[in-house]
């Protein structure tokens, strides 16, 4: 029963998780989890509505601009990704 | 004492005859083998049919492997032209011996006849039967020198016109599709490549190489019917008062024993040729003169069992040897002998390894040596089911690994594998398949085909029959398209019409098992087969039929444009034949019509129909039930009509089927039964049961139940509305007729009796007061199942009773009932019960008579009872009237029923323990929960789980109906006992409370946190897991109620639960920190989390990501806000601004 469990629930429970985008595990670096946590922030502006004309009107831009420009920047919103140690 | 002219007494006492009997009895027994019995019945063989055990009989060939470099032209021996060779040979052989014997048949018929007239023989008939014992010793020796692999087999032919010369000469030498040409025309043909063509052998006759296939009577010596030995005799009979007397002058002993014994294996073909010692070790084995069978076998160890036969296979392993002696070759053989044995007959472990060594050694053992020793086992007369699914195994594993290498052996495990195809087991034939399909990917469709073709025109039907198993599943591993040129040309064969047979007969077998992914290549097959319609051989077009039928089963509903060429050639086919041919043809139409658009469907079906309605009269019992699934299909399309169904099918349909000849066989009862249904489905109910409702009174009783089955399937789906006044008085009439004047109670009777009655609902209130009548007196007919059956009866028919208004009706019924619940069959007793228990329901509490106060105590005891049935019924109802009436029950009533209910927390049966819970809480809710909660409370003391687990389900049930303030003090004081399973009970009848009661919880919540800090903290593992689980549903019961403060307190208790490693713990903890995040929002808890997120030990790191992607996926959204600003960790062009975030007007 016991390693019928660990082997089924767990584990599948974490398979499950990792077919989303956005969640994690213990070796993602600080720049994959910065990444995620800017394009959870630009989507939930642009599907907030309120909080894009908020934006909007901070910037004096048209909500439509706002959605682009967040949308824009959805691709590598931390900028490139760092060069890769070796090891 | 005796009077002087009384018999004399007997003057000496002896044993009773008995007595002295059940000593030989005993004394017999001791000899007796208890296993016997069973091991013949786990003996595969010995359970099929003759034809199953056909499989003996068959000869398998090497099969060259044509993709090979010829460095040497041995390395291609056998193989196709070998293969044809000996195949021609074999049936020219059995057309031999099959003339042979009906000429001796002829003649001892002559024989006979002469002997019956004349005593002595005269001398000129004796020459004669002489000749036919040496004509049949002849034959005898002729078959031994086909085994026998030194010498080509031509040479001992005679010279004739059957001979193979003549054979071969007389074949005219012209051109011929290349895949049914014959090597030994083609043998001449100067340089090939293509793969179809048959290797070159170069001309020399290689001598074949026949295995290994068990002859017959290998096994006969066995320890039972064996002589008994001098010794032997001389220890069984006491030294005095025996002689030995001088066998008669002349007397020869019909069998020479033990002299045979010493060399019987070789001798017939067994598979491998022993050296002296062995053999005579062997066959002792064998013969059970070794004094016993060994247990532990050098280099294999302790095995599971071993089986006398086994020492023949294994002879070589089984005795210490000197390994130094051995070739290279020779430890190999040894190494695969002691893996093979630890696979049949070891332990599951030992098995398990060595099943892995094999694997994984096998292309280093090859595959030949490996082939050597597997398939002999399999051929072995003894095996048995988990013997042959393990040597399989090895195969399929084996196969895996070898690949191509395999080539060779291809014909040889065909041979043994094809039988699978069609063993009765489902499982052996999924296992045939999934070899043959191995198979064929690993040697390639070009060597499938060049190694089975010979088979394909073989002259025994078992072989042609497996092959074309075979083929099929060839065809589904490598898809049918690159099957269907071979098919296209075997179908077409002009050589044979066995090869067009089997042909078509792949075409069905592909069909039935591919299903409808046939479709793709539907009208391929088709036309593949089409022209068989019309072959000249009888055979073959049945087989084109039943084909069509198949690929027509298996395409529906769609395809019909594919069938378009053999319409025209089926419906003239039905009128030229008869018989089988006939039977097949109706068959692939009744296939075909369904497929059709209803104006077609119409019109072909007038065009069966009357050659139908003349076969209705067959004495044929195949054509019948074909004829009836012809009729059942047409029926069910839509283009025939109600109209056209009445007037042309049904008055000869009833006039043939009808009849009471038809009940008795079970398949052809079936069968009738369901064609009829389907017939009603357009004719109408009333149409259908008009005529058949008479046959309700007829004298036979198997056919008035079938009329009985089907007036209730007619019924039961078609409803009894169209059922006019007439024809109701004869139905309930007929059905009270036959339901009395049953004789084995059956569930059919009662079955249609419910159906009819429920139907007609309340049309029924005249006949009422005659079938209850019924009822009562069968109620007390001394036969235990009448009156099972009758009170079955009573509960289908309590709902239509009431119906009707005639409540006396039903208070009678329960009066008797109640008067039968002193019954002893325990069947009956639960049949009253329900009965009594289906009145109760439809009257009421209040109506019911015997009253409820009455009643209930005489259940009481009943729940005592340990029959299923009994406690299933019982329970049931005592629940409702816990539910409905509880208050015409004196308390201490229900406290005695609350005691035996404990009991029935025990039963295996999941209704029983869920009723007996409900139970408590209907009692509960009318006697208040103290009482009962302490009996549950109690019940947490005692050892079964099962019972504790029912008591805190039945605890939470009595918090729901009465509320949780009764009953979590009483819970919470419990749980201050200093016992494991009641504070475990405690804590799981708290969980469920919280289940089940949701937002009530809320006020719980502060009485409940003491404790839980407790349990939270406890050693105990089983405690902070269900504790977790009680913060789970008490998290979520309180979501938004303004509990935060508790629930974050409950929070920090749980949170160090996460390093847990046992699942349930974990999992329950988990669950536990979701529902955190629904009550506390996700924001805290990301606060929890990001302390371990990048901790530098993984496993806390593994434990908190698996935390965080739980609380990602819940609420990703929610947690922008709550994300950390780490912008200061900005480095380079990576920067980790939010900027829009800060923002603000």
């Amino acid at each position: 029963m016991s390693s019928e469990l660990r082997y089924t629930a767990n584990t599948q429970l974490e398979h499950l998780h990792a077919r989303y985008t956005g969640t994690g595990h213990a070796d993602l670096s600080k720049y994959e989890w910065m990444t995620h946590q800017h394009r959870d922030t630009l989507s939930s502006i642009v599907g907030h509505p309120s909080l894009t004309s908020y934006l909007s009107i901070a910037d004096g831009e048209a909500t439509g601009r706002i959605r682009f420009e967040m949308t824009e920047r959805m691709l590598q919103p931390c900028g490139p990704p760092p060069a890769k140690d070796d090891d | 004492m005796s009077a002087p002219n009384s018999p004399r007494l007997v003057d000496s006492f002896s044993v009773p005859k008995d007595v002295l009997r059940e000593f030989e009895e005993m004394a017999e027994e001791e000899n007796i083998d208890p296993f016997a019995e069973t091991a013949s019945k786990r003996q595969i063989a010995a359970r099929q049919s003759d034809y199953h055990n056909r499989r003996f009989n068959r000869l398998a060939n090497e099969s060259a492997d044509a993709f090979l470099e010829k460095e040497d032209s041995q390395s291609t021996e056998g193989g196709y032209k070998e293969a044809m060779r000996l195949q021609r040979l074999e049936k020219e052989e059995q057309r031999v011996r099959r003339a042979i014997e009906e000429k001796e048949k002829r003649e001892r018929g002559d024989d006979e006849e002469k002997m019956d007239l004349d005593r002595t023989p005269p001398a000129a008939e004796l020459e004669a039967a002489e000749k036919v014992l040496a004509a049949a010793q002849t034959q005898e020796t002729k078959r031994k020198r086909r085994w026998d692999v030194a010498e080509p087999a031509e040479k001992e032919k005679p010279s004739g016109e059957w001979s193979q010369e003549a054979l071969e000469s007389s074949a005219p030498k012209k051109r011929r599709s290349r895949w049914d040409a014959t090597p030994a025309d083609v043998a001449d043909t100067p340089k090939r490549s293509r793969w179809d063509q048959t290797p070159s052998a170069a001309g020399q006759d290689a001598p074949m190489v026949p295995i290994i296939m068990n002859a017959p009577g290998i096994m006969m010596e066995d320890k039972h019917n064996r002589y008994l030995s001098d010794e032997e005799l001389d220890a069984v009979l006491p030294a005095t008062g025996y002689a030995i007397v001088a066998p008669p002058p002349g007397y020869a002993p019909l069998i020479a024993p033990r002299k045979l014994m010493a060399t019987p294996i070789t001798d017939v073909g067994g598979f491998h040729i022993q050296d002296g010692t062995d053999a005579a070790a062997a066959a002792a084995a064998a013969a059970g003169l070794a004094p016993e069978l060994p247990t532990e076998i050098p280099g294999v160890g302790n095995l599971a069992f071993f089986k006398p036969e086994d020492a023949q296979y294994f002879a070589k392993i089984l005795k210490e040897e000197d390994e130094t002696e051995l070739s290279v070759e020779e430890m190999k053989e040894r190494k695969i002998m002691r893996l093979l044995l630890k696979i049949k007959n070891g332990t599951p472990s030992v098995r398990k390894t060595a099943l892995r060594q094999i694997t994984d050694k096998a292309r280093d053992f090859g595959a030949g040596p490996l082939f050597d020793k597997i398939l002999p086992l399999l051929m072995e007369r003894t095996l048995e089911d988990q013997e042959r699914h393990l040597l399989v195994k090895v195969i399929d594993r084996v196969l895996y690994k070898l690949d191509d290498l395999v080539r060779p052996y291809v014909h040889k495990i065909l041979v043994v594998i094809e039988p699978l195809l069609i063993d009765e087991d489902y499982y052996a034939r999924v296992e045939g398949r999934e070899i043959i399909s191995n198979l064929s990917k690993a040697a390639g469709l070009a060597h499938m085909i060049s190694t089975m073709r010979p088979d394909i025109d073989h002259a025994d039907e078992y072989v042609r029959n497996t092959t074309a198993r075979a083929f099929s599943v060839v065809a589904s591993a490598l898809g049918i398209p690159s099957l269907l040129p071979f098919l296209k040309a075997v179908c077409r064969s002009k050589k044979s019409w066995q090869a067009r047979h089997t042909g078509i007969r792949i075409v069905q077998q592909i069909a039935i098992m591919m299903g409808c992914a046939v479709l793709p290549h539907l009208r391929n097959l088709v036309d593949c087969i089409a022209h068989g319609l019309s072959d000249e051989q009888q055979k073959v077009r049945t087989m084109t039929a039943l084909g069509l039928a198949a690929l027509a089963e298996a395409a529906a509903p769609y395809g019909i444009e594919s069938f378009d060429n053999v319409l025209k050639p089926l419906w003239l086919g039905i009128r030229l034949h008869r018989g089988k041919g006939l039977a097949a043809f109706l068959k692939a139409i009744g296939f075909i019509i369904p497929l059709m658009d209803p104006e077609y469907a119409s019109y072909y079906t007038k065009e069966v129909t009357v050659i139908l309605i003349r076969e209705f009269q067959t004495s044929d019992e195949e054509m019948k039930k074909i004829v009836l699934k012809v009729v059942k299909q047409c029926a069910a399309t839509e283009g025939v009509t109600a109209a056209y169904i009445k007037q042309d099918i049904l008055p000869d349909f009833f006039k043939s089927f009808w009849v009471r000849r038809m009940a008795l066989d079970r398949r052809n009862y079936k069968q009738v039964v369901e064609t009829t249904v389907e017939l009603a489905q357009k004719a109408g109910a009333s149409e259908i049961i008009g005529r058949i409702v008479n046959e309700l009174k007829d004298e036979a009783e198997p056919y008035r139940k079938m009329v009985m089955e089907t007036i209730t399937k007619v019924i039961a789906s078609l409803g009894a509305s169209d059922i006019d006044e007439k024809l109701e008085v004869r139905l309930v009439d007929g059905i009270i007729y036959s339901f009395q004047e049953q004789t084995t109670e059956d569930q059919v009777m009662l079955d249609g009796f419910g159906t009819v009655v429920n139907a007609l609902g309340i049309r029924v209130k005249p006949y009422l007061t005659q079938i209850v009548s019924t009822i009562l007196w069968r109620l007390n007919n001394k036969s235990a199942k009448v009156r099972q059956q009758a009170a079955d009866l009573t509960t289908r028919l309590a709902v239509v009773i009431k119906q009707c208004g005639e409540d006396q009706l039903l208070s009678k019924l329960g009066l008797v009932l109640f008067e039968q619940l002193g019954e002893e069959y325990p069947d009956t007793l639960g049949s009253i019960i329900a009965a009594e228990g289906a009145i109760a329901n439809v009257v009421g509490m209040t109506q019911m008579n015997p009253p409820v106060k009455d009643l209930l105590p005489r259940m009481t005891p009943i729940l005592r009872n340990r029959h299923e049935k009994v406690q299933e019924a019982s329970i049931n109802l005592i629940g409702r009237i816990a539910d409905r009436g509880a208050e015409f029950v004196p308390a201490r009533e229900w406290m005695r029923i609350c005691f035996e209910l404990l009991d029935l927390l025990k039963a295996h049966k999941k209704g029983i323990r869920r009723a007996a819970v409900n139970s408590f809480g209907y009692i509960a809710k009318s006697l208040g929960p103290q009482d009962v909660l302490s009996v549950l409370l109690t019940n947490l003391r005692v050892q079964e789980r099962q019972s504790r687990v029912c008591s805190t389900v039945a605890i939470a049930i009595v918090a729901e109906t009465c509320g949780p303030f009764t009953c979590i003090p009483a819970i919470l004081n419990e749980y201050r006992t200093a016992e494991l399973n009641v504070r475990t009970g405690c804590l799981k009848a708290l969980s469920f409370v919280f289940e089940y009661v949701g937002p009530q919880s809320a006020y719980y919540v502060d009485s409940v946190v003491t404790m839980l800090e407790d349990a939270l903290t406890d050693r105990d593992l089983v405690h902070r897991q269900t504790a977790s689980t009680i913060v789970k549903h008490l998290a979520l019961g309180v979501a938004g109620l303004g509990c935060e403060d508790s629930m974050m307190h409950l929070m920090n208790l749980v949170w160090p639960n996460c390093f847990e490693t046992s699942p349930h713990v974990i999992g329950a903890v988990m669950e536990a920190i979701e529902a955190m995040r629904v009550t506390l929002g996700p924001g805290i808890l990301l606060s929890y989390v990001l302390q371990g997120l990048f901790h530098p030990a993984r496993k806390v790191r593994e434990v908190y990501w698996r935390v965080y992607n739980a609380l990602y996926l819940g609420a990703a959204d929610s947690l922008v806000p709550f994300f950390p600003d780490i912008s200061e960790l900005s480095e380079g062009k990576n920067v980790y601004d939010r900027h829009p975030l800060r923002m603000f007007v």
